[in-house]
């Protein structure tokens, strides 16, 4: 039993020897850094819409409000509402006229990238306290909500 | 025994350890390539993904573990066979009909192998089938999901070891008796002594649907009482059979130990299942009445059914000739492997000092020329000498598995003598031989059991852990040890705790199920019947004394998450809908005082959770699972008043509380 006891240590002592050898590294690997590797990690959800992508006309398009309407009531209703209160997220009333259709669209398609970079929506956070979730919105269905929002805050 | 072979492996390691520390800051030899570099080949950096998957039962817990490898790291526990409070597996009102069996609600089993599905004899990666030994089950799991998707029972069975081995194109699993019994429509209640009269055994042939993965008996074969214990399916050349080792030829019904190892040889039992198949279409099957469960869950409602069949067509050989043939093998054989051709089928008695190898040309030959060696039970035994490729010499102790390489090379475990002996299929040589630690059972090799073997690593599951890790008491988890097996000799790499008893498991490369792997359940395809799509459909209503709860959980709240009204005699079924849509963000519920589970609900799922409540009272139910900043604050409660109140049914989130006017009154 002693002998099992020490076998641990000896093998321990190899591997830091191991260790304390350029060998130990092969060539031609580059040493893991961690950080590079939560990048990898990341989700991106949707490529970056850019503010040329999107035209806004009037009148409102009535089948997209509608359509805009059924997404808001499955996946945003539970933390969004239509005033502007706010419950979990920022409520929803005069959206359009704070922010640019670009901006909305890529919070939610692009969550992630925009908490990561966009100094507004990181204030946002420090508000809110909770990420905005990816809600595996599309981009048709972001920009049907867009009609949505524009119907909310009185446009015609 | 064991201590003896301990003894014996001590100076080796000491010389490995030695060289290890002396050499390791030098050029590389021979001896430090052995281990020096074992930590680095294990070794995967944090964020990194493991090479393979590998499925690993879970042996007297019910379950099928998931690791990766070559890092050995626990990924997951598929709950199959057993109830699983943590995931709601079985405790939730979807899930309960999983366990469902003609026995009714059965909340545990015994799984021991693993079978992957395949196509053109590879491993494809879309289903991982299992069996339940105790109560004869198949369990298919589907790998998108990493859940099982479906249970079947198996009529006329008991000890469904022999199981549940794959064919090369998924046409069937099957289910062979290990403890032969009276069949299920005969009178059962017949003295256990007279047992060659009234034992069955049966192979089960279970079809496989290519595009759903369902499961149906497609019939049974009727045998006699001969205990099965394990089979391989030919392939390539022998695709169209199927080999079934049994023991205990004997028949004998007690002390098995003694009795069922009195004969030199007993059998492995070759199938000629095409051949069945036309016996069956030909109507020479004889249909039975049996009842048997069979469960499949919806991935669309999120819910389990579970149906009784209640027929299945048994296949006679007296009336089949030509579709089974018995082939000795020495001393109650365990293993029955064929290799990556099809051609060699290995054979490994327990008890045996050789392992003998089987030629498929040979067996067909053999037919041919009805080259018997008279009959067991009016099935012919085919000659030994006329079948033998040829035998092993000197391999070790106790053969009992055979896994193949993608060089030619066959690895046996020995449990009597702990030990991994390495192979050549051709001319029969021992070519490396491994200790392990300690009393090895099944081996595995990445496509180990296919026309393709990836090689590479080799796994052995070990009985008897003893002094390997850290003790816990008197119960130790069992060990997987991970080999190196790219070399001409192997090299033990790892070593890791498992899941209950690790009887086998099947390792597949991981790009073959990563990009089929499942990230959410859409909320829009969501056809649960209790689903609550958005909050506007979030309610609480009575059905009599039944009080259905539809509610919504997004980071960090439900909706509705104050509820009253509810009465004692009431029973209150809380169905959660998950309207998350972001890839690894369940949430959790539990209620104080549930004598079930917890709900783990996945985003997009609903799940349900039906609670009795004992007393009036307020009761808290929270979020189980860490989601958000403010998971803390994931929280609700629910009032139970008195029978007969007077409190309505009110449901509100974000409210402060309702109107007195709703509030009991004390009884005077």
């Amino acid at each position: 039993m002693k002998i099992f006891n020490l076998l641990p240590v000896l093998l321990f002592s190899g591997s830091v020897c191991m260790l304390a050898c350029s060998e130990g590294v092969k060539k031609g690997e580059k040493p893991v850094e961690i950080q590079e590797l939560t990048k990898e990690q990341e989700e991106k959800h949707g490529p970056e819409i850019k503010a040329d992508e999107i035209k806004l006309t009037n009148p409102l398009d009535a089948k997209l409000v509608a359509a805009g309407k059924a997404t808001y009531e499955l996946k945003c209703q539970s933390c969004h509402k239509l005033t502007g209160e706010k419950l979990v997220g920022p409520g929803w009333q005069d959206v359009t006229k704070r922010r640019t259709p670009t901006w909305i669209m890529n919070m939610i398609t692009n969550t992630e990238m925009m908490l990561d970079s966009d100094a507004e929506a990181q204030k946002l956070l420090e508000l809110c306290m909770v990420r905005m979730p990816n809600q595996n919105i599309s981009k048709d269905q972001s920009r049907e909500l867009i009609e949505f929002m524009r119907n909310n805050d009185g446009e015609k | 025994m064991k201590h003896n072979s301990i003894k014996s492996i001590i100076p080796f390691l000491f010389a490995a350890v030695g060289l290890l520390n002396f050499q390791s800051c030098k050029p590389k030899g021979a001896q430090s390539a052995v281990s020096g570099d074992a930590a680095s080949k294990v070794y995967v950096a944090p964020g990194k993904y493991d090479e393979f998957y590998d499925f690993v039962s879970g042996g007297f817990s019910g379950q099928m573990s998931v690791y990766g490898i070559p890092s050995g790291r626990l990924l997951r526990v598929i709950p199959v066979f057993s109830v699983d409070p943590e995931k709601g597996y079985g405790y939730s009102e979807e899930t309960k009909p999983m366990l469902n069996t003609s026995h009714g609600f059965v909340p545990w089993d015994d799984l021991h192998h693993i079978a992957l599905s395949e196509t053109d004899g590879i491993h494809d990666g879309r289903w991982v089938f299992a069996n339940g030994n105790n109560t004869p089950r198949l369990a298919r799991i589907d790998l998108k999901t990493f859940r099982t998707a479906e249970i079947l029972e198996i009529p006329n069975s008991a000890g469904n070891h022999s199981s549940p081995f794959i064919t090369e194109n998924s046409e069937y699993i099957v289910a062979g008796t290990r403890f032969s019994i009276p069949m299920d429509n005969s009178n059962g209640d017949v003295p256990i002594n007279t047992y060659k009269e009234n034992f069955k055994g049966t192979l089960s042939f279970v079809a496989i649907d290519k595009t759903s993965g369902n499961m149906k008996i497609n019939f049974q074969i009727l045998l006699p009482g001969v205990n099965f214990d394990l089979a391989r399916a030919g392939k390539g050349k022998s695709h169209g059979w199927f080999f079934f080792s049994c023991y205990n030829s004997e028949r004998a019904n007690t002390l098995l130990e003694v009795n069922a190892s009195q004969k030199d040889k007993d059998f492995i039992l070759c199938v000629d299942w095409k051949k069945a198949e036309e016996y069956l279409k030909a109507g020479k099957g004889q249909k039975k009445p049996v009842s048997y469960a069979h469960n499949i869950y919806n991935e669309k409602t999120h819910t389990a059914t579970s149906t009784m069949e209640k027929e299945v067509v048994m296949l006679d050989p007296k009336d089949c000739p030509g579709m089974v043939y018995f082939m000795p093998c020495p001393k109650s054989p365990h293993g029955c492997d064929t290799d990556p051709t099809g051609e060699y089928i290995v054979g490994s008695g327990k008890l045996a000092a050789t392992i003998p190898v089987f030629s498929f040309t040979k067996i067909q030959a053999a037919i041919a020329a009805k080259s018997y060696d008279g009959d067991y039970e009016g099935i012919p035994v085919l000659k030994y000498e006329s079948v033998l490729y040829g035998e092993v010499q000197k391999p070790g102790l106790g053969p009992l598995h055979t896994e193949f390489d993608d060089k030619g090379n066959a690895y046996t475990s020995f449990f009597v003598s702990s030990e991994v002996v390495k192979w050549n299929i051709k001319d029969l040589k021992v070519l490396d031989r491994v200790p392990t630690y300690y009393s090895v059972g099944h081996l595995s090799i990445p496509g180990g059991p296919t026309k393709k073997p990836w090689g590479k690593y080799l796994i052995a599951y070990n009985k008897i852990t003893k002094d390997r890790f850290l003790p816990t008491g008197p119960e130790l988890a069992q060990s997987a040890q991970l080999y190196d097996i790219s070399g001409e000799k192997m090299k033990l790499l790892l070593d890791f705790p498992t899941i209950g008893e690790p009887h086998y498991g099947e390792m597949i490369p991981a790009n073959l199920i990563v990009k089929n792997s499942q990230k959410i359940y859409k909320i829009e395809d969501n056809g649960n019947a209790y689903a609550a799509k958005g909050d506007n459909y979030a309610r609480v209503e009575r059905k009599g004394n039944e009080i259905h709860v539809y509610a919504t959980s997004i980071r960090s709240h439900f909706t509705p998450d104050n509820i009253e009204g509810v009465k004692m005699g009431d029973v209150v079924y809380f169905h959660i809908t998950n309207l998350e849509q972001d890839w690894d963000v369940p949430h959790g519920f539990a209620i104080k005082g549930a004598n079930n589970g917890e709900l783990l609900i996945m985003p997009g799922e609903t799940q349900t959770l039906k609670w009795t409540p004992e007393k009036a009272g307020v009761y808290p139910f929270y979020c189980t699972d860490f989601c958000s900043a403010l998971h803390q604050e994931m929280q609700g409660y629910i009032r139970v008043s008195v029978a007969g109140s007077n409190v309505p049914i009110s449901f509100s989130t974000g409210k402060t509380t309702p109107d007195s006017s709703t509030v009991t009154k004390p009884a005077k």
